[in-house]
């Protein structure tokens, strides 16, 4: 199973679907970074409204593609957390430390643009 | 009582059955929509460190009543090399394999009741229930 990274402007949008196996989770790193590295995207939305459960390691996988990211100079917006993701998150003691957040896509793509073009 | 037929966890795809069996359960069993995330993300890690740190092992699930409550426990058994320390694998952070550490404190935080029993060389069985409010 792939997630596919769509192409939107200058920007990469990654609306999480899928169960996310581990498979699927490291995967998607390595294609998601490949994919900034071609198009030089500075910005990219991962949105996670339709994802009901991130355990330790998931959360893992996606800290650290945040900071591959960041490392290649891209900056990461997540969207559309659940309510029970969060609080599941909160409770485990997983911080997503230094990641920017946003309520939907739409607040996303807007904290990306004040963020890139000031 | 009745009692799911146990969920071997001996790849990884069995750690996302075990994780969809227990939504699913708990969903029966009435739990509301935030309980079904620390359910799943509980029977997550269990099955997760069975997978990493075991040759293989099973999660049973299973619903519980006592006098009004209602709930449901969650087995995880291996007979894996088994944890030498209990106190310092339930600290925050603390982990063998480069992870968060998160696993475990975590469970015990997310569910009402946690117990660890542990031989080793001989396996482990941490047995868990989250109670219906
Ligand atoms: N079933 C098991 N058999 C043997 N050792 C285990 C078992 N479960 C956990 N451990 C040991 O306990 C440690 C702590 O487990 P815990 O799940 O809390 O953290 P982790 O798996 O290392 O990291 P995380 O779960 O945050 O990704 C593990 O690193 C491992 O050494
Ligand atoms: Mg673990």
């Amino acid at each position: 199973m792939r997630i596919p990274i769509l192409k939107l402007g200058k920007y990469l949008l990654i609306s999480i679907q899928v169960e996310l196996d581990d498979q699927t989770a490291i995967q998607f790193q390595e294609d998601l970074l490949n994919r900034i590295h071609q198009e030089g995207s500075q910005g990219i939305v991962i949105d996670l409204t339709s994802v009901d459960m991130i355990d330790s390691y998931i959360a893992k996988v996606i800290g650290d593609v945040v900071k591959m990211s960041n490392l290649m100079g891209a900056k990461v917006v997540l969207t559309g957390i659940q309510p029970a993701v969060a609080i599941t998150l909160v409770e485990m003691g997983v911080s997503l430390n230094e990641v920017h957040t946003a309520l939907d896509l739409e607040q996303g793509l807007e904290t990306l643009q004040q963020e890139l073009e000031g | 009582m009745r009692t799911q037929p146990s969920v071997e966890v001996g790849t990884e795809w069995g750690i996302v059955s075990a994780r969809q069996a227990g939504r699913e359960l708990a969903k029966e069993v009435g739990f509301n929509n935030v309980d079904q995330a620390r359910i799943a993300t509980a029977i997550s890690e269990l099955a997760r460190n069975i997978y990493l740190y075991t040759e293989n092992g099973v999660i049973e699930l299973e619903v519980v009543e006592k006098d009004a409550l209602k709930g449901m426990k969650i087995i995880a058994r291996d007979d894996g090399p088994g944890i030498e320390n209990i106190r310092d694998v339930m600290e925050d952070g603390y982990s063998s394999s480069g992870g968060l550490g998160a696993g475990l404190p975590g469970v015990k935080r997310l569910l009402d009741e946690f117990d660890i029993e542990s031989e080793l060389g001989n396996g482990t069985v941490i047995s868990t229930i989250k109670w219906l409010r």
